[in-house]
């Protein structure tokens, strides 16, 4: 049910977010998706990819600090409302989501977001039991 | 015409000073050989005994004492007078965690009063005064120190230590400051915000200012003397062997910091070989104490670079003169006058889990106030994709370094591999200051 995130240690200077897509683009790598977080000082590059190992490997060969995430990717009807509903069922559970972005492709109707929870088990099992749908790792990366 | 607190001892021949400190410097090895274990086995190990010191040139024979050998003896070892007598404890950071500490009997107390109050009339200072001390008082010896002699001197003494500088403007012209103590680089600071506050520092009652705890130079002399409107006079002293007033500058010359040989034996050394420099060159400089009762000190070495020179004075004094310190002979840093060790922020550093000693000081000095950045390298058990764990780990360190060493820092995360690695000895530290 959770999807493979790798996230990129950047510090704020020019072209190192050209230098992180290159590698990848010269590996035949492909991004699914993406978020920059950044402050003054530095950034973290959140990347969803096709290879989760292969990306991993090529960015630390180059010397960049990365790490794998476990986030999950829900269906959010793609209507007025639709993300709402997701948000106040986990709140009602206490879940705390430290950060989403949006998945690029839709999936059937539906658009995909990926969520990063302090308690991601449970967040799974809040958003099981409301009925909303959690796309797999292989099911998002082939989208 | 010169002014002199202690006429005698300030202007004693040079044949009458050595003759003095021969006896005190014979005391002084007596005692140590007697209350300090360090010292027996040090000198046993050579092969002497204090009644082999017959000539000031016998001090030669005698081993080196370092910080290293403080560090050991925390806190206590190193004191010759037992607890009953030590009327006060001073301490300066240490390399790991733990500070280096002095004791001082009342006797320490009354001569570095006594040394303090003839630093002040040798800077142009007299009673009648108002003394408006920016040291830090506590147990850095800058506050107590310059205070006592303030006392002794019989000036008026405001111990507003350091910090909140708008007050500081206000009280000075309030008060009617005529001298100013504090680090050089807190007086430039002072004169800008004073210039903010619409306040010209120039036209206030601000006659000298006696800066020292920090490295500074001719040009920030000038500066100083430029914006705040006084006679700037440098001012040289280290916990270990008093705290300020071992050597002062005269206001007649301003041209070398006189060292009280009545209490000090300097020496100027090559820190490589440890044998002794002609007259005149730069070399570090390694000082006895020949007075002390709390912890006296055997050929202490400061790690400051300056050079000596015994050629008359203009102000009729007759101790030695030592050079504006030029550098250090090891790699401490003066940040807004606390002493800093790469070392210390390195034993910070690794003992937060998952933080590579790999580090960069960056030193600068901006609008007058030093400042440090720390650059600590990002590596795979500390990274986060979260910001605010990042930030709450620089926040961490900022604290630490705060807590541990008194100085403020910000502390900056960078990618891994990217401080440089050199063969050998890392480089540690850029200052980038001008001074």
């Amino acid at each position: 049910m959770k999807v493979e995130q790798i996230s990129i240690f950047i510090e704020n200077k020019s072209g190192r977010l050209a230098e992180i897509t290159r590698i990848l683009g010269e590996t035949g790598i492909n991004i699914r998706a993406l978020s920059l977080a950044d402050t003054s000082d530095f950034g973290i590059l959140r990347l969803i990819v096709n290879d989760v190992e292969k990306a991993k490997a090529v960015l630390k060969e180059k010397g960049f600090t990365v790490s794998k995430t476990e986030v999950v990717a829900v269906e959010v009807p793609d209507q007025p409302g639709g993300l709402s509903t997701i948000l106040q069922a986990l709140d009602k559970d206490g879940i705390n989501v430290e950060y989403m972005y949006a998945f690029v492709e839709r999936c059937g109707g539906n658009a995909v977001i990926i969520f990063r929870f302090d308690e991601t088990d449970k967040a799974i099992a809040a958003l099981s039991s409301n009925n909303f749908t959690i796309l797999a790792g292989e099911r998002l990366y082939s989208l | 015409m010169t002014s002199y607190f202690n006429e005698e001892f300030e202007t004693l021949p040079r044949a009458a000073l050595e003759a003095l400190q021969l006896k005190r410097l014979q005391n002084t090895v007596a005692r140590v050989y007697a209350n300090v274990p360090f010292y027996r086995q040090c000198f046993d190990a050579v092969g002497i005994r204090p009644e082999d010191i017959k000539t000031l040139a016998d001090l030669k024979r005698l081993p080196f004492t370092t910080k290293q050998n403080m560090r050991d003896s925390y806190p206590y070892s190193l004191f010759a007078a037992p607890m009953e007598e030590i009327v006060r404890i001073h301490a300066s950071s240490g390399t790991t965690g733990k500070p280096t500490v002095v004791g001082y009997t009342q006797k320490d107390i009354d001569n570095w009063s006594e040394l303090m109050a003839r630093s002040f009339v040798t800077a142009g200072v007299h009673k009648g005064d108002i003394i408006h001390n920016a040291y830090g008082y506590g147990l850095f010896t800058g506050g107590l120190g310059a205070h006592y002699g303030a006392e002794k001197l019989g000036a008026s003494v405001i111990p507003i230590s350091g910090g909140n500088t708008k007050r500081q403007i206000m009280i000075m012209q309030d008060f009617g400051s005529t001298v100013l103590t504090c680090t050089p680089s807190y007086s430039l600071y002072l004169a800008e915000e004073a210039s903010t506050e619409g306040v010209d520092i120039k036209s206030s009652r601000l006659r000298v200012g006696i800066f020292g705890a920090e490295p500074w130079s001719e040009a920030m002399r000038s500066e100083i003397e430029a914006n705040l409107g006084l006679d700037a006079i440098d001012i040289y002293g280290l916990s270990e062997i008093m705290g300020p007033g071992v050597a002062i500058e005269c206001i007649n010359e301003k041209h070398g910091l006189h060292i009280w040989e009545d209490h000090f034996i300097p020496e100027i050394i090559n820190p490589e070989t440890g044998e002794p420099v002609a007259e005149g060159d730069k070399g570090e400089l390694v000082i006895t104490t020949i007075t002390k009762q709390g912890i006296p000190l055997i050929r202490y070495r400061t790690r400051d670079i300056t050079s000596i020179s015994y050629a008359p004075c203009s102000c009729g004094r007759t101790h030695a003169r030592i050079a504006r310190m030029s550098g250090r002979s090891d790699d401490m840093l003066i940040i807004r006058g606390v002493n800093v060790f790469p070392s210390q922020i390195e034993s910070i550093l690794v003992r937060i889990e998952g933080v590579e000693p790999h580090y960069l000081l960056i030193v600068d000095r901006k609008d007058n106030l030093d400042t440090l950045l720390v650059e600590v390298e990002v590596d795979e058990r500390i990274f986060s994709d979260e910001i605010k764990i990042l930030q709450s780990l620089s926040h961490r360190i900022e604290k630490e370094i705060k807590d541990m060493l008194g100085v403020t820092c910000t502390v900056k995360l960078v990618e891994p591999k990217t401080i440089q690695r050199s063969e050998g000895k890392a480089v540690r530290v850029k200052d980038n200051r001008k001074l």
